[in-house]
């Protein structure tokens, strides 16, 4: 695939390169496997290390047996599926929809465009934005955390670019043969981009998981707090939780309790992205460089 | 490209509407859904930011509060942490500039220049990573490593050394602020730039190698040559968003840092707003931060095109 007079590998330089790699790596890696070490670990492993564990010799679930009995991680952890999972599935519908219509040259499809390219361009500001959620009767509700972020422009563009590329004469083919609109959509457009729908899906899907800001904004009641609010709260203002918000009595090591927290929040995203991550190049750049 | 043009001719002029009408309802009825979130969550609100011009009383609404001009800008001027909240805004833009810019680009090329496959795949896969992770998980992940109690200073504690406030000393503030966005996005950042690399023509590597250039000279002459466009597209874009440095990480550090060194813009139009209940400075806080991110980025854009780059916006016909 590569020449091989571009790169002579030379022992010095590939060492070099292994360093900077290998560094850059490693700090990724290891605080999220400390962190996911730390929150299987058992209190004496913990008292043993001094607070973080490298390797768990009496590995427990304890803490996420603590965590899920129960109380406000439980619902919080519903919350967050909830509106990822209702989130995503609206926003695809939206977004496909309206990208498919914009993809081909027809009625009010030129100004339509036009009104989903300058919101790249300006961001309403968070003022503006909260009294319109409150005027609209969202606050306090999931629909604020769901509905706002329906239509993305960057996916949008992502889509729309990759739906005109679709050759025209096929769906003309289909039409001749009395095929609908929709029925192009969901028979032939669909089934031909899965793959640029699924990374969309996953971008949407990452986004609505990881809402923290919108939560705290329009959200005050804490018991529809989705798992980044309580992430926060309880592990990075440190405030403690306390056993009848959890519902259970003894608490096991704070420490990881409060790991086992941290983890409940990376773990969906980790085991879907693999299954997604070869197929982002195509879709980050139709998308950056049609922008 | 040419059959496109000619069917989109065919279509704007000839046919009336109606039989436009009868041809594309069903398109038509495809866009609705799309276009009322877009009239709802976000031409609405681009409108609510007439707020910004009144004296806005929540319980009295946009339409029956009174307008007062352009004072809710003018306290804005007179108010010292507005400034700070600006100074701030700039300096850490300008940091990230300086120290995360070139990162993704560096790292684009010694992957690019790996010659195992499987390395590089493995190191995408795990670079890539963090950029999914909330800013939350990201500035948790950095407390327990560099906090207090977290375990590098558990490390130094047990060698006898004294603790490091990382997470806390506002003076170095901006340099764990680059560190965290580099963990976090350097990685992501870089795919644009590898996806470049592959498009240059591998017949100017062969020419220049046979004119006897070495790898140095290679890489200056055409590898960075044909990231230009690359370079400038994203150097635009930044400069669109100098004002937005970063929201969920600064309102996430604020406490433990302290306004002084963490208040940006848009933790001060919350803070003002949404905390404190001044409605309209915040809201005149936010519109003056909007209007010049889009002049800067048009200002950038046009910039790009009077030096032959193509920018973002080219002129499609």
């Amino acid at each position: 695939m590569r020449p091989v007079w571009k790169e002579n590998p030379s022992p010095g330089y590939q060492a070099i390169k292994a360093v900077i790699l290998g560094g850059f790596a490693l700090v990724i890696v290891v605080p999220i496997l400390v962190v996911i070490s730390t929150s299987l670990a058992s209190d004496k492993d913990i008292i043993d290390a001094g607070g973080y564990v490298l390797w768990p010799s009496h590995p427990t679930l304890k803490a996420y047996q603590t965590l899920f009995s129960g109380g406000l991680m439980g619902r919080a952890i519903m919350v967050s599926v909830f509106v990822t999972l209702v989130g995503t599935a609206i926003a695809l519908a939206v977004t496909i929809a309206l990208a498919y219509a914009t993809s081909r040259p027809v009625l009010f499809g030129r100004p339509v465009l036009l009104m989903v390219l300058f919101t790249l361009l300006f961001a309403p500001g968070i003022i503006p934005m909260f009294l319109v959620v409150k005027q609209l009767g969202l606050l306090d509700s999931l629909w604020s955390l769901i509905l706002p972020g329906a239509l993305g422009a960057f996916n949008f563009v992502v889509l729309r670019t990759f739906f005109m590329n679709v050759p025209g004469e096929l769906l003309e083919s289909a039409r001749i043969d009395g095929a609908s609109d929709f029925t192009i959509l969901r028979q032939i457009i669909m089934p031909l981009s899965k793959a640029v729908i699924a990374v969309v899906g996953l971008f949407y899907a990452v986004g609505f998981w990881n809402a923290f800001f919108n939560a705290l904004l329009y959200l005050n009641d804490t018991s529809k707090w989705p798992v980044q609010v309580i992430l926060r709260t309880y592990v990075l203002q440190g405030k403690s939780l306390s056993a009848d918000q959890l519902g259970v009595e003894p608490l096991p090591q704070p420490q990881s309790l409060q790991m086992a927290v941290v983890v409940v929040a990376l773990v969906p995203i980790a085991m879907v992205y693999p299954f997604l991550q070869r197929h982002f190049t195509k879709g980050v750049i139709t998308g950056a460089v049609k922008g | 490209m040419l059959k496109r043009t000619a069917s989109k001719k065919q279509v704007s002029s000839g046919l009336p509407l109606a039989a436009k009408w009868r041809r594309d309802w069903q398109m038509v009825l495809l866009m609705i859904p799309g276009v009322l979130f877009l009239l709802a969550f976000f031409y609405l609100p681009v409108l609510g930011n007439v707020v910004a011009f009144q004296d806005f009383q929540p319980y009295l609404g946009i339409m029956h509060s009174e307008w007062n001009g352009f004072t809710n800008f003018i306290s804005l001027y007179d108010n010292p942490d507005f400034w700070d909240a600006l100074r701030n805004t700039l300096l850490l833009a300008g940091v990230q500039l300086l120290l995360f810019f070139p990162v993704p680009i560096g790292l684009a090329l010694i992957v690019d220049s790996l010659v195992s496959n499987r390395l590089r795949r493995w190191f995408q896969t795990i670079a890539y990573l963090p950029h999914f992770l909330s800013w939350v998980l990201v500035v948790t992940l950095f407390q327990q490593s560099l906090g207090g109690a977290g375990f590098i200073n558990n490390l130094l504690r047990q060698a006898g050394l004294d603790p490091i406030p990382f997470m806390t000393n506002p003076d170095t503030f901006p340099l764990l602020v680059v560190a965290q966005l580099i963990w976090k996005d350097a990685g992501w950042a870089m795919i644009i730039f590898l996806a470049a690399l592959t498009t240059v023509d591998v017949s100017l590597y062969e020419a220049a190698a046979a004119d006897g250039a070495g790898r140095w000279r290679r890489m200056w002459h055409i590898t960075l040559p044909s990231l230009r466009t690359v370079i400038v597209l994203l150097l635009i874009l930044r400069i669109g968003d100098i004002l937005s440095v970063g929201f969920e990480q600064f309102i996430l550090q604020r406490d433990s840092v302290g306004p002084g060194a963490a208040e940006v813009l848009d933790t001060f139009t919350y803070y003002a707003g949404v905390v404190g209940g001044d409605w309209s400075s915040g809201a005149a806080a936010g519109l003056a931060k909007g209007v010049v991110g889009a002049l800067l980025l048009w200002g950038a854009n046009s910039l790009a095109h009077r030096l032959g780059e193509p920018g973002i916006f080219q002129r499609r016909s």
